[in-house]
């Protein structure tokens, strides 16, 4: 056991978690926050993608110890005073999620591309989401997503 | 008010997906819980000789240890197939027993024999490390085209065999055959599939030892069919002690259709510790123990005529069942396979034949489009094969061969009601620029490259219903749907469903359709479902059949709602009812200015007391309340279909195949919302072009899945597509008053033979099986050289 102290959607938590406690493990089941998914168990799907020290992560790929003292952004922490997110705007307006499981994943890894990349074209949109997969919209709507919310931020 | 069907109206769920607030089976924690670790076979078919549980009992917080014993001494029913197939000589299909613990025997890698319960996920995992099985290996049964030849799997069904089914007449097809100048042949494999919902299997299992009631959370597309099964068959609680809720589910797919043995397992052990049990799957164990899909083995013969008329069809078909027989496990490969196999031709005669046989895999059952994309591919790409050999333009061959006139009586069971084939073709010939390709291909060549141009017409059967027809082909429940919708006294509307959207967008579209027919605001309007504990009942879904089936069913809810209302208007108005007329949410009398709106009229259907001046504003005969239930059941099947055309290009160096277009042009009936529908027909063009080039599922000899995670299953990803071109023709289904079909199945039924028959156009008409692979095309592209040589 060890003590894990991040800040989390700009709160800081503290908890004592086993030492081979994922990033993935320890925000669903330590800090109830269930909007990360697990999809996998080979650090493939990227439904578990949050962003750590600003860049996205696939949180089961670390362990929770790996990233202490740092500051973790989840899907729960992306709106801004209740307000969604340009990225969370535009997969809705562009039906860029059906079922929504890989959806907190995608929309995190899409953020940070296009804090990467302001314009980015199909291609390199389409090449950086290669590690999050979805089963649902065969990812036209949401490289069209990504796109919209390019012009928005 | 503008209707808002046919609108795009944005999705009423997307909020909670997007900012972390869905639901999902795994999310759910009770107090309490415990945690189960199933202990699975290693080995695709052995007998258990012993299983020692002793060491795993000490291991630390180990609250119970169950086995295949236990399960069996409580009588806890097993698994079972839905649907009863007879044999072309009236024998019954052979089933053997699915515990859903194994005792005495394991029949694939994954087949569960004892369950773990501890305080954590951590001691559940070490202590079913503990638990000693001592098998004796035997010889495992694998291939599906030599499962007849193998070992003897199950006690007393021979050969392997549940059944040699047919459809058709095979002394009319031999008649057609005589007269045939021309008979094309094929031999096809359709490869076996993993459906992968992105959401790993999952339940939670409560039990209040007070009310004596079970509660299941479970990742289900139909919560009150588990039920029912688990009720019926499984013996784990009657109907009204147990609960099933399906809360939101991450994909389906078909593979969230079966009652699977964890549900059946924690359900039953909960009430015996008393006590919460979570289970979640590991992708792995989902690998191993989630149904898989497809996995035929077919011949199949096109009787021709020289100038192209199809004269006959013979469909010889091997398709496996894996190792037990399941919910939509026989009905799969035969009714939903057989009748679509003569596709959107007239052909005067034609049979299938299937043999279903099992083998030490997983069990294979329905995975989007069940048995229409196996039947999609054998005539199209048979189709295109003759059109190579008569020489004729593919298009045309087709067309050709259309029926020209609707209702169109199918050559083996279904009357399509409506359609228009031809004027699908021609628009999807001109979406795809058909006859620019001879100039594209040419391009492609310039560049070293080899280009190649597929089609398909497809139809399918969906909106799977309606009983008196499904339950005459052997399915043991009726497949009508149902809708409660209730108004509150303020005026909201809740909509309950037996469907269940997993995402397929219910919560909007329905809502969209009850907007239209009550005309109160789509913010106003709830649609709840994947709870027994609301709603009616229901058959979930599956088979393009929410719509279909389940928004007939609100359409009518609402249209009783609304009759209801004229006569509670005519009281209040003091006139007669048969001049009430409903138009936006209002009620008017005609020729008058007299009107109530629906929700004045809701709200009075509460207030029926007598005081003073207030009268009582509810007719003699009518209840309180305002609430009205309908069961649907349709008196056909729907019928969706269209042509899709795509463009490959292939780098002979190297066999990669580029997908480079691909165009869809479906007729799914009126559309309620198009970006809905948009977004179905891209999801199962992933699944169909996943199929074609990436996927497979692969057994070694011995039984192991050699494909047993996202390192080794190719899972479609999205630099793998180009752009969809996609369009649609419109023909109303005449048998259901929305005048819908479904548009769930289209693309995973079209995309696989579309794209197959592009590539194999690209390497001059050599055969090559599923997926085409790099390796498998580049082995085609050497040997088209070896031929051009010769050749020149």
């Amino acid at each position: 056991m060890g003590k894990i102290s991040l800040e989390v959607n700009g709160r800081k938590v503290e908890k004592e978690a086993p030492d081979n406690t994922l990033l993935s493990t320890f925000l669903r089941e330590h800090l109830q926050l269930t909007g990360t998914h697990i999809g996998c168990d080979t650090s493939q799907c990227g439904a578990c993608v949050v962003h750590v020290d600003g860049n996205s992560l696939k949180s089961c790929t670390a362990l929770a110890a790996d990233v202490n003292g740092s500051k973790v952004k989840t899907i729960e922490g992306l709106e801004t005073n209740g307000k969604m997110h340009p990225m969370q705007e535009a997969f809705k307006k562009l039906h860029g999620l059906q079922c929504g499981f890989c959806t907190p994943g995608m929309v995190m890894s899409a953020v940070d591309l296009l804090q990467k990349n302001k314009k980015p074209s199909d291609a390199e949109i389409r090449d950086w989401l290669e590690g999050n997969i979805c089963r649902c919209t065969g990812y036209q709507n949401i490289v069209a997503a990504v796109k919209e919310a390019a012009t928005k931020m | 008010m503008a209707s808002l069907v046919g609108s795009r109206v944005e999705r009423k769920e997307d909020k909670r997906f997007l900012t972390g607030k869905g639901r999902y089976t795994a999310d759910i924690n009770l107090a309490n819980q415990t945690y189960a670790i199933f202990v699975r076979s290693p080995h695709a078919r052995a007998s258990i000789k012993k299983l020692n549980i002793d060491k795993a009992l000490k291991s630390s917080g180990v609250v119970s240890i169950l086995t295949g014993k236990e399960i069996a001494d409580d009588k806890i029913g097993g698994l079972i197939a839905g649907w009863a197939i007879r044999s072309e000589d009236g024998t019954e299909m052979k089933c053997p027993g699915n515990p859903p613990l194994a005792k005495d025997n394991v029949n694939f890698v994954g087949d569960p024999v004892a369950v773990v319960i501890a305080e954590s996920l951590a001691e559940a995992k070490e202590a079913a490390e503990k638990v000693q099985v001592d098998y004796k290996v035997l010889k495992a049964v694998t291939s599906t085209a030599d499962a007849m030849n193998g070992d003897t799997i199950h006690e007393g069904i021979d050969k392997n065999l549940c059944f040699d089914w047919l459809l058709g007449d095979r002394q009319k097809v031999k008649e057609a055959f005589d007269k045939a100048d021309k008979v094309i042949s094929i031999d096809i494999i359709n490869n076996r599939l993993i459906p992968n919902a992105m959401e790993p299997r999952a339940c939670v299992a409560d039990y209040n030892a007070a009310s004596e009631e079970i509660t299941l959370y479970t990742t289900s597309q139909n919560p009150h069919l588990s039920r029912l099964i688990m009720s019926a068959f499984g013996n784990v609680a009657p109907e009204h002690k147990l609960r099933v809720v399906a809360p939101d589910v991450g994909g389906g797919f078909g593979s969230k259709i079966n009652v699977y043995n964890e549900d059946i397992v924690c359900s039953w052990a909960a009430k015996k510790i008393n006590r919460a049990i979570k289970w979640v799957a590991e992708r792995s164990e989902s690998f191993l123990t989630d149904i898989h899909g497809r996995d035929h083995v077919t011949h199949a013969e096109l009787a021709v005529t020289k100038d192209g008329k199809f004269l006959g069809f013979k469909n010889e078909t091997i398709a496996n069942l894996g190792a037990y027989a399941r919910v939509f496990g026989t009905v799969t490969p035969t009714y939903l396979f057989g009748p679509c196999a003569t596709g959107v031709y007239e052909i005067p005669a034609a049979y299938t034949n299937v043999k279903a046989v099992y083998t030490n895999t997983a069990p294979v059952d329905a995975y989007r489009g069940a048995g229409r994309p196996e039947a999609t591919y054998t005539i199209e790409r048979l189709v295109e094969k003759a059109s190579m050999e008569l020489g004729i333009d593919k298009t045309e061959l087709r067309i050709k061969n259309f029926p020209t006139a609707f209702p169109f009586k199918q050559t083996l069971v279904h009357t399509v009601d409506s359609g228009d084939y031809v004027a699908g073709m021609e628009k999807a010939k001109q979406m795809a620029d058909y006859k620019g390709f001879e100039a594209r291909r040419k391009e492609s060549e310039a560049k070293g490259k080899l280009r190649g141009i597929g089609v398909t017409s497809y139809f399918e059967a969906c909106g799977i219903a309606p009983s008196a027809a499904v339950m005459s082909l052997g399915c043991g429940v009726g497949l009508w749907e149902s809708a409660e919708v209730r108004f509150n006294p303020t005026g909201q509307v809740t909509v309950y469903t037996g469907s269940h959207s997993h995402g397929q967008s219910h919560q909007t579209t329905f809502a969209q359709i009850a907007a239209d027919e009550l005309g109160v605001p789509i913010e106003n309007i709830d649609i709840v479902h994947g709870d027994t504990d609301k709603g009616t009942f229901g058959m979930g879904t599956y088979g393009s059949r929410s719509l279909a089936v389940g928004g007939i069913a609100i359409v009518n809810a609402c249209k009783k709602i609304v009759e209801k209302g004229k006569r509670v208007t005519a009281k209040m108005l003091e006139a007669n009812p048969e001049d009430v007329e409903f138009k936006d949410g209002e009620f008017i009398v005609s020729k008058s200015n007299k009107k109530k709106t629906i929700g004045e009229v809701a709200f009075a259907c509460y207030l029926p007391g007598v005081r003073d001046e207030m009268k009582s504003p509810l007719p003699e005969g009518d209840e309180p309340g305002l609430k009205e239930t309908s069961f649907y059941d349709p008196s056909n099947f729907s019928f969706p279909a269209g042509t899709h055309i795509a463009e490959v290009e292939i780098d002979p160096e190297t066999g990669h195949v580029k997908l480079e277009k691909y165009t869809a042009c479906d007729d799914f009936g009126r559309i309620i919302n198009p970006m809905v529908v948009e977004g179905q027909v891209h999801g199962g063009l992933a699944q169909g072009i996943g199929q074609a080039l990436y996927e497979n599922a692969e057994y070694d000899e011995t039984g192991q899945l050699m494909t047993g995670s996202y390192m080794d299953y190719t899972m479609p990803r999205a630099d793998n597509f180009p752009e969809f071109n996609i369009g649609y023709t419109c023909t109303h289904a005449t048998t259901n008053p929305l005048g819908v079909k479904g548009c769930g199945e289209a693309g995973a039924i079209a995309a696989p033979p579309t794209v197959m028959n592009a590539v194999i156009d690209a390497l001059g008409g050599q055969e090559v099986t599923m997926p085409a692979t790099a390796e498998k095309v580049w082995k085609a592209c050497k040997n088209l050289k070896k031929s051009n040589a010769k050749a020149a």
